[in-house]
């Protein structure tokens, strides 16, 4: 029954690795396998099925439910299949009349205690208790009804063992009385998810799973659905799948939030998107998911999307509804207008890192090509635009430099600014898993993460820094590693810059440099440096995983470089289990910055200084293409103030929520006298938007995403786009109403112009992804089927370059009118501005932005958990409220910016990366103080919001 | 863009490359920002460092000469 919904075939237990092979003979069938692969496993290689019910593949085996026995010559009994490994020369039989008998009475058990309403049940059609009393010829049951746990009444009196169902979780369903106590769900929690939220209470015929001590909800669990993907009852079911029905049919796509780019079969019912079911054969995630990607997909069907293009004269006007063409052709003629007024280079736009490689490659060419200028950027700018210059200087590329399957190698792991278990959930299970099998942790953040301390896992050492105290930090490990002598000479010998590396090591050597002298800046004890440094180098693989917390500051370039000379120094490059990693924050940040998103780079990380690329683009597009560098975005904005840029096309985007200085960013739109946003709704930089041009979700059209393993991922279409047009096709438009004349009917054919004028991406075509499933590119001649490792015989640039990295505090000071530092994060449940999230039943977790703040620090100020407050620094103010933790050290304090209500990016300031001017997001010297509710700022802005977003009724 | 922020910009730029001897400091200042400003923004840092008492560091201003001519100024 199950395969109507084509699933993935289970193989029972989980692939084992191993140089050896045994052979064995299954109902007469030769079939060789890895030592260590379970007899189960090897039948379902075999091609035969064993009836099963608590094994699954991506578990480990128990052997609970006895359905899987077989025989073995020359064994006594009937031994598990799913715990018996396979042996050579073993000879099994799967099906016997003795087989038979045994496993029928097993089943008969099993029903004796389930209630019989199967043509009712959610799982009907999918539910393998009901496969298994099919495949084993169960047509009886003996049992008298006695004691069970699925009758609400026994004998005129509640049942005590009846649980009544918890619906606690706004996404799936727990209900108890089907359950059959094979407790895949617990081991799913435990070995996939690594958040051991699900227990087990009480023994044998008793035994019960639990959520803890309360619901689901209230409980520790995280949503992420990798239970009741395990669950073979109905017991654990999606609420979609209870609402809808089963679906019919299964197509592979990429999940649209985070840069760990999961793979999904997305199940469809007609053009109803059903559920989102991690694919096992996804190479980011590997079958499993977090909550984001498996539940909240609800905001592609909100009625907030709006579905037809809207333009206005001015922004203090209502918007009025009109045809495509129509708002075409006034952009179009606003943007030549302001060209022809103020110049080429007064208008530009904003790539997209939630759209796909094919839209962005558009955009970026719309504006090269058609608008005759470099002034494109992305929200790289605002996240890791720092990666990119620091990687690049140092290793010669600007991309992460292992896949995730590499942190199965890893035995020291090094995570910096970043709180993967929040912002890269599955990639942070992959790492427990890890950590869970030995591997030591080194965290350095100014926050207790939960990945100091969780079930299970525990860092080797918390370094927690003060705010914008990185480089210091860093350097601190490196003096350690070079004056102990720790560093990997053959390595460097081999593989750097030895001039560079000689200037390096003196200079980390410097006395006032160590561990001892900075401890004050940092905050850090000098001690854990040294102890946490040493594991680093010595420690066996050392992996770096870092983010936004490295790059969000005014030395977010230099930080980068000093994690580089950290891996550098001590060898860990180039191999399995080490690397530098970024953790990209959105889908398609690494995409859109490969696509030529920035205002000096064209496609594949070119400078426009270098004819040889811009002669690829001009031969093609025939045009000549500037070779000046183009606006960045703050620079924009700043520009948009003096009047010399006049008009912004932005895709995707919502800068004015994301991006730091609320203030500024307003009066910069406010400023311009063409501003176009692309966007599924009426987002906050749309407030001031002359032209309103609907987007398409990920459902809803083909292309790719390029995750932070640099992996491409086909997204495609599974639904029409509810507005008639893709994205890219909505971009196509737009360059033709200025006279560009494209004319791609697909977006493959996009991705073939990628590949055939950015050497990095030659060899990838649609045909090659839909072969493989996915590709890390460097994809070309060289590397046909892509690049899992990079730099593995030599650097990109040629010999890695070491750069010194003086620490230079930030000019954003506390003082005694802003005595607190202010940091920024996001959680699990929302998603960057939250556009997509606060428009899904995730509010049930996160239904406002609060301030962290140490109890010592509130208690100074008489504040209360829950208190409204009002945090506020040199650049604004705002008012949320508070929550008391320890988490936070005193004089740190520390929020989200998901809600617009908030708006925490009022408060923080226009200091930048010094290289790439990506803004300074985790520090800002702040105050806090109690307050009675909004601000004033809040509420004025929330009326110029609403005033915004008034639409005028349909003409005619 | 404001000149005190331009001159900020330029100078957070000197001092990424402050442990090189002046020379190699002013190219290392210039190819940066000959990398990455846009030519109105190179204008405005060449028209500061033409006048006195503009707030740029010594090596921002001696890395000015360095700086490539914006076609429009
Ligand atoms: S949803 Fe995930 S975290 Fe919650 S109980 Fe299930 S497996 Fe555990
Ligand atoms: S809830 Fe499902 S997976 Fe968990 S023990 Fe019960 S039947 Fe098994
Ligand atoms: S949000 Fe990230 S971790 Fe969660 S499912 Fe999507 S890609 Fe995977
Ligand atoms: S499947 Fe082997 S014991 Fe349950």
């Amino acid at each position: 029954m199950k395969d109507f919904i084509l699933p993935d075939a289970d193989f029972g237990t989980p692939a084992r690795r191993s140089d050896k092979t045994v052979t064995l003979t299954i109902d007469g069938t030769d079939v060789t396998v890895p030592e260590g692969t379970s007899v189960m496993r090897a039948a379902a290689m075999a091609g035969i099925e064993i009836p099963k019910l608590c094994a699954t593949d991506s578990l480990e085996p128990i052997g609970s439910c006895r359905l899987c026995m077989v025989e073995i010559e020359g064994r006594r009994g009937t031994p598990a299949s799913c715990t018996t490994p396979a042996a050579d020369g073993m000879a099994v039989q799967t099906q016997t009349p003795k087989l038979a008998k045994l496993r029928r009475g097993v089943m008969e058990l099993y029903i004796s205690d389930h209630p019989l309403d199967c043509l009712t049940c959610a799982a009907n059609g999918d539910c393998q208790l009901q496969d298994m009393a099919g495949a084993v010829g169960l047509r009886e049951v003996r049992y008298t009804p006695g004691a069970n746990h699925f009758e609400t009444r026994q004998n005129g009196e509640a049942n005590p063992r009846f649980e009544a169902k918890d619906t606690s979780n706004p996404y799936f369903t727990y209900d108890p009385a089907k359950c059959i106590a094979c407790f895949r769900c617990v081991r799913a929690c435990e070995e996939v998810q690594g958040t051991f939220a699900l227990t087990v209470e009480g023994r044998g015929f008793a035994a019960r799973i639990a959520s803890g001590t309360t619901d689901f909800l209230s409980s520790d669990c995280v949503s992420c659905g990798a239970c009741v993907q395990a669950c073979p009852t109905a017991t654990l079911q999606e609420n979609a799948v209870i609402e809808m029905g089963t679906p019919d049919r299964a197509i592979v796509t990429t999940c649209a939030y985070c840069g760990v780019g999961c793979s999904f079969r997305a199940e469809m019912k007609g053009d109803q998107l059903v559920r989102m079911v991690p694919w096992k054969d996804g190479k980011a995630n590997r079958g499993h998911s977090c909550v984001k990607g498996r539940f909240a997909f609800g905001y592609a069907a909100h009625p907030d999307r709006i579905q037809s293009p809207m333009i206005r004269e001015t922004i203090d006007q209502p918007w009025r509804e009109v045809s495509w063409d129509e708002a075409l052709a006034f952009t179009a003629q606003r943007l030549r207008r302001i060209q022809a007024e103020s110049g080429t280079g007064a208008i530009g736009g904003i790539t997209s890192s939630r759209c796909t490689n094919e839209e962005t490659f558009l955009v970026q060419k719309l504006i090269r090509q058609v608008f005759g200028n470099n002034n494109v950027d992305t929200c790289a700018r605002v996240c890791h635009s720092p990666t990119g210059y620091g990687l690049k200087t140092t290793f010669g590329t600007s991309a992460g430099t292992q896949d995730f399957d590499s942190v199965e190698a890893a035995d020291v792991v090094l995570v910096i600014g970043a709180n993967p278990t929040d912002g890269h959930p599955v990639f942070a299970s992959r790492l427990k898993k890890r950590l869970r099998q030995g591997a030591r942790l080194i965290v350095a953040d100014p926050r207790r993460i939960d990945l100091v301390k969780g079930p299970h896992v525990q860092a080797a050492h918390h370094l927690a820094l003060r705010p914008g105290t990185n480089v210091a930090l860093l350097t601190a490990m490196a003096h350690v590693i070079v004056t102990e002598g720790l560093t990997d000479s053959a390595f460097i010998a081999e593989r750097c810059d030895a001039e560079a590396f000689a200037d390096w090591a003196a200079f980390v050597a410097e006395d006032h440099l160590g561990p001892e002298a900075t401890e004050a800046l940092t905050g850090v004890p000098a001690d854990q440096v040294r102890q946490a440094a040493r594991l680093y180098a010595t420690g066996g693989n050392a992996a770096i995983y870092y983010g936004l917390g490295v790059t969000e500051h005014s030395q977010g370039s230099t930080t980068v470089m000093a994690i580089a000379n950290l891996a550098m120094a001590t060898g860990n490059i180039g191999r399995p289990g080490v690397g530098v990693n970024p953790l990209r924050g959105q889908n398609n940040v690494q995409g859109s910055c490969d696509m030529g998103s920035f205002p000096h780079e064209l496609p594949g990380y070119r400078h426009v200084h270098d004819p040889e690329a811009r002669g690829v683009f001009e031969r093609l597009w025939n045009v000549t293409i500037s070779d000046e560098p183009g606006l960045r975005i703050p620079n924009m904005l700043d520009a948009a103030v003096d009047g010399s840029f006049r008009g912004l096309y932005v895709q995707g985007e919502d800068i004015l929520q994301s991006d730091p200085d609320t203030r500024h960013v307003a009066a910069g739109l406010a400023a311009m006298d063409c501003v176009i946003v692309h966007d599924l709704f009426l987002n906050e930089t749309a407030n001031y938007a002359h032209v309103f041009l609907p987007g398409s979700s990920f459902l809803e059209k083909d292309g790719t995403f390029t995750n932070a393993e640099r992996r491409l991922n086909r997204v495609r279409r599974v639904m029409a786009p509810m507005t008639g047009l893709a994205d890219w096709e909505v971009t196509m438009a737009l360059a033709n109403a200025m006279g560009a004349g494209w004319d791609y009917a697909h977006p493959s054919e996009i991705m073939d112009e990628i590949a055939a004028t950015t050497p990095s991406f030659a060899g990838v075509s649609y045909d090659l992804l839909d072969r493989e499933g996915s590709v890390q590119w460097p994809c070309n001649e060289a590397a046909p089927k892509g690049t899992p490792v990079m730099h593995e015989a030599g650097f990109v640039r040629g010999k890695g370059l070491f750069v010194i990295t003086d620490y230079v505090p930030t000019d954003e000071r506390t003082g005694p009118r802003f005595p607190l530092l202010l940091t920024t994060g996001r959680i699990l449940s929302q998603y960057n501005v939250g556009a997509q999230t606060r428009r899904t039943a995730n509010t049930a977790w996160h239904g406002e932005d609060r301030l962290e703040i140490h109890p010592h620090d509130a208690e100074t100020r008489g504040i209360a958990e829950g208190d409204w407050v009002r945090l506020a620094s040199r650049s604004g103010e705002t008012s949320l409220r508070a929550t008391l933790t320890d988490r936070v050290s005193p004089g740190v304090v520390y929020t989200t910016f998901h809600h617009p209500e908030t708006q925490a990016n009022v408060v923080t300031s226009d200091y930048s990366d010094w290289a790439t001017n990506c803004p300074e997001y985790k520090v800002t010297a702040v105050q806090v103080a109690l307050s009675n509710g909004p601000s004033d700022w809040q509420e004025d802005y929330a009326a110029q919001a609403r005033a915004a977003r008034r639409i005028l009724p349909a003409a005619e | 863009m404001t000149p005190d922020k331009l001159a900020y910009m330029a100078n957070q730029i000197a001092t990424a490359f402050a442990r090189l001897p002046d020379d190699e400091a002013e190219a290392a200042i210039a190819a940066h920002i000959d990398q990455f400003w846009d030519p109105r923004m190179r204008a405005r840092l060449l028209s500061l460092a033409e006048s006195p008492k503009t707030g740029l560091s010594d090596r921002a201003r001696g890395a000015a000469a360095l700086i490539r001519r914006p076609e429009t100024a």
